[in-house]
């Protein structure tokens, strides 16, 4: 039986840490390769959805990151971005969604080592998580004929 | 059609024997706090004491979600996979109103008033409905106003009635309930021919006449009075998703990477978007005009083009209303009062 | 009561306002929302416990804007709503005459929204017991315990938007669900499209509910909305110190401080 390879999802903003998860790339640093990698121009642009679509697109981990506080190459948007990670990260822990399969952080463009630590620790837990089948279930509509009581 | 009587304690017997012989059941019980439609497995699950039910039954026929079909698009082809229809379950509908089974009167109607649609017809062929007639009201009830009544057999293949302490008589109105008399026979007694079920059910005055409602509608289209009555309507649609007659739905497609599935769910003419054209121009882009529509439909424009009315007096539309859109209000306001 | 309608009747014949938007009896023992035009049909309204019905969800709809000016029976509940509609710019202090109503049922008039807020400073927002109890007993249980209870709640909603329809903070002219290119959100009832919508909702609801209750008495299913309505409030309270609707202090989803601070980002 094939071991379960996680699918991460991560939604990065273009300055800082898709910059950075290309310093990691140049840098030669080895990492895992389950992540795939959407890119913003800013962490504000993050629609919290998102996060959501994607897990019920077949995601089992999501990674979200972008500049640290004061970095953000828009000013602010990072700090808005924050503000809604507080809100709907809360909100969705509330509702039984898995929070610990998202990973928020501040990555930097110098940060190569920092973004394959972050994968590579993000996909160790998923692993051992197993796949995200609870949410996958009311997503695939297309295996259940009909809703209703 | 026969009469038959069973027993108080019997009848919770029968309830198992239908569950044992694998049919799925569909009774009123308590979810969040309202009485709701579900699937039951025990009588014990069953709510017995209310007037009626928060949502229809409907949804064993017409659910608010359905596949119609599933798609594959590869290279230069789509694979279409139908639903079958033989897969649908047998389900039994235990417990519904009189006014609950009469809405399979319209309904059929609606679905069938041009190409039959398959999926419903096969829905309807595998659901046996058990109706219990009612004991009591309350002042959303219409039935009487509505062509029906609390004892009313449209639509039931089986309908019981309470007698006091003496058991139920059961009324077995068609082939699917012959069935299930004959399968249970032990359960029931032939009941004499004097019973009558009338003293048992409640009184329901009739409050006006569809007929008379019908042809004034149909000079009022330009009246004042829609902006009068609809002025607290907030646009939801409440009303439409808890009527057993109301059909009206949308069509979705939720595709994933190049497979998809079509679907069919609820919609209701209160939405505002519900006539909107791609062109931006709404025909139906006030709240007035949308509740004239709703009246109209289900009082006018079924009975001059389907002879049938899109009511069945069950009150739930009013009861489920937020600001009170008293339906049987508003249709005593048009019998009575001069509204041109 | 007799104030009440005394004071509507003088509005209207006095032309300041063009309608009074306030309560009369209903069906099955409760109030509704009712609209008096005529100043001879200002007896129907009436005032009392019964009326719960958040009526500040029509000061921004069109057909009742197009009558001409209102004037609003407005209890505590609606008059936060009020303030909220006002800091998101909906209204001003021209465009309604607000009767006030105290929990104590005396009549009190503002001449400004200004006079609403400071009004409103005595009443602080106390989140409903029962539920802060229950958000609580959620909050200790196992995550995947929560999913499975909120999956069964969620299941009956048919995506009536009665909820959205009630809230008067919901006054979008075209809903972010009836957008579809693309279909952000599944109209179907299914568990997905009833998830996303709830939370959607919610997030849109963070830092601007009031807690009237309104989406949750809409609601024909019986759906507990104010849990969600009230967790977001809780959240909104304890990490951006929000207490309730401000004329002057911004929603918290659009502002910021630097010093925000959270406990998971890595």
């Amino acid at each position: 039986m094939a071991e379960f390879e996680p699918k991460i999802v991560a939604f990065v903003c273009n300055w800082c840490t898709y910059a950075g998860a290309d310093l990691t790339g140049t840098s030669r640093i080895k990492y895992a390769s389950n992540v795939r990698i959407i890119r913003f121009p800013c962490t504000g642009r993050i629609d919290y959805m998102l996060l959501l679509k994607a897990f019920g697109e077949g995601a089992d981990g999501i990674i979200v990151s972008g500049c640290h506080p004061n970095d953000c190459h828009y000013t602010s948007g990072n700090f808005h971005a924050r503000r809604r990670w507080i809100v709907f990260r809360s909100l969705i822990d509330f509702l039984g969604i898995d929070i610990r399969r998202i990973t928020f952080s501040w990555v930097s463009a110098a940060e190569g080592a920092k973004w394959a630590g972050l994968v590579n620790s993000t996909v160790s837990v998923i692993r051992d998580l197993g796949p995200y089948d609870d949410y996958k279930k009311i997503a695939n509509f297309i295996e259940k004929e009909v809703s209703h009581g | 059609m026969e009469n038959y009587i069973i027993q108080n304690g019997s009848l919770e017997n029968l309830f198992d024997a239908l569950v044992a012989g694998g049919k799925t059941m569909i009774a009123p019980r308590l979810k969040n706090g309202k009485i709701l439609f579900g699937k039951v497995e025990s009588f014990s699950e069953i709510s017995q004491d209310f007037i009626q039910t928060a949502q229809s039954a409907k949804e064993a026929f017409f659910p608010r979600t359905e596949k119609l079909f599933g798609y594959t698009c590869s290279k230069n082809k789509i694979v279409l996979e139908d639903v079958d229809p033989e897969m649908f379950p047998e389900v039994i509908l235990w417990g519904i109103r009189p006014c609950d089974a009469k809405s399979l009167v319209p309904l059929k109607k609606i679905f069938n008033w041009d190409t039959g649609d398959q999926i419903f017809n096969r829905r309807v062929e595998k659901t046996t409905v058990i109706s219990f007639s009612c004991q009591q009201s309350d002042e959303f009830c219409f039935c009487t106003s509505a062509g029906g009544g609390p004892g009313s057999t449209e639509g039931s293949d089986i309908l019981f009635t309470v007698m006091g302490t003496d058991g139920y008589m059961a009324e077995v109105l068609s082939e699917k309930g012959k069935q299930i008399l004959d399968l249970n026979s032990g359960l029931f007694s032939k009941a004499e021919s004097h019973t009558n079920k009338d003293q048992f059910l409640a009184a329901i005055p009739v409050r006006f006449s569809r007929e008379e409602v019908s042809k004034k509608l149909a000079s009022y289209f330009d009246s004042g009075i829609w902006e009068n009555q609809s002025l607290r309507c907030m646009g939801c649609g409440a009303c439409a998703f808890v009527c057993p007659s109301c059909a009206c739905f949308d069509i979705q497609d939720e595709s994933h990477g190049n497979r998809g599935t079509r679907l069919r769910c609820w919609d209701s003419c209160g939405f505002s978007l519900f006539t909107q054209h791609t062109s931006g121009h709404n025909p139906r882009e006030k709240q007035s005009q949308r509740w004239r529509q709703r009246l109209l439909h289900k009082f006018a424009y079924m009975p001059e083009r389907l002879s049938v009315y899109g009511c069945t007096g069950c009150g739930r539309c009013s009861r489920a209303c937020p600001v009170d859109m008293n339906i049987l209000q508003h249709l005593i306001s048009i019998q009575e009062v001069d509204h041109a | 009561m007799d104030e009440l309608r005394t004071r509507a009747r003088e509005l209207l014949e006095s032309g300041k306002v063009q309608l009074v938007i306030g309560y009369e009896q209903g069906s099955g023992g409760k109030t509704r929302p009712a609209f008096v035009e005529n100043p001879e049909k200002t007896d129907s309204l009436i005032f009392d416990s019964r009326c719960i019905q958040n009526l500040a969800v029509y000061v921004t709809k069109s057909e009742v804007r197009k009558k001409g000016r209102p004037a609003i029976v407005a209890s505590v509940p609606v008059l936060r709503s009020l303030i909220q509609l006002a800091s998101e710019n909906q209204i001003n202090d021209d465009t309604l005459v607000i009767i006030g109503i105290t929990p104590g049922l005396e009549l009190i008039e503002f001449k400004t929204l200004k006079e609403v807020g400071s009004f409103l400073e005595q009443y602080s927002l106390e989140l409903d017991a029962r539920d802060k109890e229950m958000i609580c007993k959620l909050d200790g249980m196992e995550p995947a315990l929560r999913w499975k209870l909120w999956m069964e709640t969620l299941e009956p909603c048919f995506k009536c938007y009665a909820c959205r329809a009630a809230c008067p903070l919901c006054y979008c002219t075209r809903c972010t669900v009836e957008c579809n290119q693309p279909q952000w959100l599944p109209v179907a009832s299914h568990l997905l499209g009833n998830l996303e919508w709830h939370i959607m909702r919610a997030m849109h609801m963070a830092g601007r509910c009031t807690d009237c209750g309104s989406c949750a008495n809409a609601c024909p299913v019986g759906i507990p909305l104010t849990l969600l309505t009230r967790k977001i409030m809780l959240d909104a309270n304890l990490n951006f110190g929000q207490t309730g609707p401000s004329l002057t202090s911004g929603n918290i989803m659009s502002v910021f401080r630097p010093e925000d601070r959270d406990n998971f980002i890595k």
